[in-house]
């Protein structure tokens, strides 16, 4: 192109520019106004499919935030500042606690949302939310029936003086499990199962000494 | 319709196929390769990433076609690159809003659409001269060619990865899955080999003409 | 390692999920500029400075929208930021580095439509990192970028003497040399753990 003789002013670029600008701003803002509560509920809906799913007995469920070991409760609304959900049957009764944990997989973290049942002490299953593991392999971990079977109670009580585990979780080889606290692996997926052994234990360990003194909070049912 | 003074391409049915074969951004122009590959492990991922470029395309066009008489021309880059982040993160909000799976599946490749090379090509090579109906018209086939593409790859990796196709069981239990298809290696063979298919029809087909030519001569 | 430390973020971006082979970012440069070793090394450098003052703005930029709630303005600024430091990082070594400026000068431009620096700012916004998580991530990469085009490079020096079928198209033939890259690279899943 030649060197144009009317090369407009400044000013003129800077207005054209300043009033593209607003203009796709004033749409971003208008796009996010009118699908910010759709998009919320969507969240909300998926939060609860995955504790209904790890907690199937529980009809409803509570939000709670822990906090350098302090609990809150709370609302609805602030689902998605909370890390410990308590999920209730219809009588009101708390069935067990979801909770989110993570770790390395083979290929990347995966993250993980498990069930804990205060009655028994055990950790009761969990979904997966989000892996980039094998496909085939890695995510046997959801399909395979003799991996899920170590989750019917896996044994997560706590010590004497209620400060840490009794005895850590632990994924050991297939077929070597002796313990009610460890993780038969799954042959051939080793690291994946490793990963959810120490996904399971690190939260384990950092959540579990404070629930349980928290337990009168969460065993009464929020208004949510 | 009256001439426009900088003498526009003439709408018609070559304006909107150009897009579909001759011009075909993925297999021809290899353009926009990043998400060609990183999300077409299922069809169905395809599918909704190709109607996701598909819509920025034509808002963009249809934007920046309006405005091609008031964007100064020494700033026009930046203006483009704005209109089309304006529409990529409303098309990522819609389809938060539609189907969070399909968002999680599809992740920071709907908000990378900002900088596939196809869209800001569209725009400064056509748009930004044309007329509206023809920017939409165009910008429409150069999205039928995008999502042609992908659903190329997506069908082909999601059926030997998985399998399945949109979802659906092909091949019943017994069928091995060849995981390497929905790996990442598998997004590379499976471009690569559409790419041997098209020249090697291309190769035939100008053998036949030269062949056809010779007769002729003859 | 603890998913979150420095040196897993590093070896993540390196060499297990490598943005080029793993996860398709920067392809574009990647089959476009791989065709010779030396040009290779220069526009790895490039993209490495590029991704460090991009990744920091990025974080600085991500700490202002999250304060006024602005969140929604993410990917325009984003992009704005990315595609103005490309031009300050080149107005800057113009002007004290000549040499530097003769051998980055035409990869520079090219790098603010390398969907790679775009994903970075997004990936390190997604994970939630701190500032030194993400001089880490930015860090590694760019590594693993530079990597990825210098093999690139290396094994398409060779093939220039070999002999192919002419149906064969360059593009077709670097495609299948970048999966079988990406199949080796694989074997590092897990690496560290």
């Amino acid at each position: 192109m030649s060197e144009a003789p009317t090369m407009p002013k400044s000013s003129k670029l800077i207005t054209a520019l300043a009033l593209i600008a607003m203009m796709s701003g004033l749409l971003v803002a208008v796009t996010f106004q009118v699908t910010a509560p759709r998009i919320a509920l969507n969240k909300q809906k998926a939060l609860e499919k995955a504790i209904f799913a790890v907690l199937p007995e529980a009809t409803s469920a509570g939000n709670f935030l822990l906090q350098d070991g302090v609990l809150t409760s709370l609302t609805a609304e602030e689902f998605s500042q909370a890390n410990v959900f308590a999920g209730y049957n219809d009588a009101g009764e708390l069935v067990g606690i979801a909770m989110e944990a993570s770790a390395r997989g083979y290929s990347d973290v995966v993250r993980i949302l498990y069930a804990y049942e205060p009655k028994n002490q055990c950790i009761l299953g969990f979904t997966v939310l989000q892996s980039t593991e094998t496909p085939g392999i890695g995510d046997k971990i959801e399909t395979d029936a003799d991996f899920l079977k170590n989750f019917d109670c896996l044994d997560a009580s706590l010590n004497a003086d209620l400060s840490s585990l009794a005895n850590d979780i632990i994924t050991v080889k297939n077929g070597k499990k002796v313990n009610a606290w460890e993780i038969d692996g799954i042959s051939g997926a080793t690291i994946t199962s490793k990963a959810i052994g120490n996904a399971l234990n690190q939260s384990a360990n950092a959540m579990l000494p404070d629930l349980a003194k928290n337990q009168a909070l969460l065993e009464k049912k929020g208004d949510s | 319709m009256p001439a426009d003074p900088r003498a526009p391409a003439k709408l018609s049915l070559e304006t909107l196929t150009q897009g579909i074969w001759k011009e075909n951004p993925v297999f021809v122009m290899l353009l926009g390769l990043c998400p060609v590959l990183a999300v077409t492990n299922t069809a169905t991922n395809a599918l909704a990433m190709g109607l996701a470029t598909m819509f920025v395309l034509l808002c963009s066009g249809v934007l920046v076609s309006l405005l091609r008489n008031v964007i100064p021309k020494q700033v026009r880059i930046a203006c483009y690159i704005i209109i089309i982040a304006t529409f990529v993160t409303i098309t990522d909000y819609a389809i938060m809003a539609i189907s969070l799976d399909l968002h999680k599946a599809l992740g920071a490749f709907i908000q990378l659409i900002v900088v596939n090379c196809v869209i800001l090509g569209r725009a400064e090579a056509y748009a930004s001269k044309n007329k509206v109906v023809s920017s939409f018209v165009n910008a429409f086939g150069m999205g039928i060619g995008f999502t042609v593409a992908l659903l190329c790859l997506g069908v082909v990796r999601e059926v030997f990865g998985f399998g399945t196709l949109f979802g659906m069981d092909l091949f019943g239990p017994n069928f091995q899955p060849w995981a390497v298809f929905a790996l990442p290696p598998g997004g590379f063979f499976v471009l690569a080999f559409w790419l041997f298919l098209f020249s090697y029809v291309r190769k035939r087909r100008a053998a036949a003409t030269t062949l056809e030519e010779k007769k002729h001569a003859a | 390692m603890q998913p979150d430390s420095h040196a897993f973020i590093f070896l993540n971006a390196f060499l297990i999920n490598n943005f080029v082979l793993a996860m398709f970012l920067g392809l574009c440069p990647f089959l476009g500029v791989s065709a010779k070793i030396s040009t290779a090394w220069n526009m790895g450098l490039a993209v490495v400075f590029v991704m460090l003052v991009s990744s920091m703005c990025a974080f600085g930029i991500n700490i202002v929208l999250v304060k006024y709630e602005l969140e929604f303005l993410r990917l325009i600024s984003y992009i704005a930021v990315i595609a103005s430091s490309v031009q300050l990082v080149e107005m800057f070594v113009k002007k004290f580095s000549p040499s530097l400026f003769r051998t980055l000068g035409i990869f520079l431009p090219l790098i603010t439509t390398n969907c790679a620096i775009l994903g970075l700012a997004l990936f390190q916004t997604n994970r939630s990192y701190n500032f030194t998580q993400c001089l880490a991530f930015a860090l590694g990469a760019g590594a693993g970028f530079t990597l990825a085009l210098i093999l690139m490079a290396g094994l398409r020096e060779k093939l220039e003497l070999a002999k192919i079928p002419d149906t064969v198209t360059q593009a077709a033939l670097s495609l299948m040399i970048a999966g079988l890259l990406s199949l080796s690279f694989m074997g590092f899943a897990g690496l560290g753990g």
